[in-house]
């Protein structure tokens, strides 16, 4: 069962953790489900909204790093044009230790 | 709904043979961790295998190091709900995913690793990190 996979054949991006960040005030932290017409599919979902949320966006990316996603939406789907990143929180997390 | 139990069987088999004892119901993760003395790891095993898939075999190669946690101990996320929920209970201060993996020495939480923490790396790269937290935190010990 070693590296056994339920799900083969998906977005390279599939069942990763991801930082999607928008046009907008708003980003969002999931694991990256899929990705079609409608936009990009993310499961289990914490949210940041600059302006709204009392910390900014790097001390919530810093956050969700540390202590996990608190996902408090099961799914969203971003229109891919709102889309202007997207970036692997484990790689974020390496930078910013790096850095 | 949980997945076939048929199904997760060799997920579940896989961590027996590395000598994890597995916990299905609350009052084995009470009995194993309610008065905790010395060290044990917690693997909330999953059934995803974009990350499941390669922090079991992370696991074993860690379990390899000479020095280890006193206890490795398992539950199963989206099988044995109950249980996996109080397990959680104990490291509550970080975000639930699965898989992931805790640490704990005298029942205080000492190295946490998060599903995020694991996507996408090899086996080699994910046993390292925990094989340097067994040194930091783990006495010489043998688990089960």
């Amino acid at each position: 069962m070693t590296g056994h996979v339920f799900h083969p054949g998906h977005h390279e991006l599939h069942g990763i953790t991801v930082v999607l960040e928008t046009a907008g005030p708003v980003t969002y932290v999931g694991r990256f489900d899929t990705q079609d017409d409608e936009g990009l599919h993310l499961k289990d979902v914490a949210v940041h909204q600059e302006g709204a949320d009392p910390r900014t966006k790097s001390k919530f990316l810093a956050d969700c790093g540390k202590f996990g996603i608190p996902a408090r939406r099961k799914s969203v789907t971003v229109p891919a044009y709102q889309v202007i990143r997207i970036s692997r929180l484990a790689e974020l997390e390496a930078r910013s230790q790096d850095g | 709904m949980p997945y076939d139990p048929q199904l997760v069987q060799p997920m579940r088999d896989e961590m027996l043979r590395m000598g994890a004892r597995e916990m299905t119901t609350v009052a084995e993760v009470d009995a194993a961790l309610g008065d905790l003395k010395g060290t044990a790891l917690v693997f909330v095993n999953s059934v995803c295998g974009c990350a499941a898939g390669n922090a079991r075999p992370a696991l074993a190669l860690a379990l390899k190091h000479a020095t280890r946690p006193g206890q490795v101990l398992t539950v199963f996320a989206g099988q044995d709900l109950d249980a996996v929920a109080r397990a959680r209970q104990y490291f509550s201060e970080y975000q639930p995913s699965s898989p992931s993996i805790a640490l704990l020495q005298d029942g205080e939480l000492v190295h946490f690793v998060h599903r995020h923490q694991i996507e996408g790396r090899p086996p080699q790269a994910i046993a390292a990190d925990l094989i340097a937290a067994f040194d930091r935190f783990c006495g010489a010990t043998s688990a089960v």
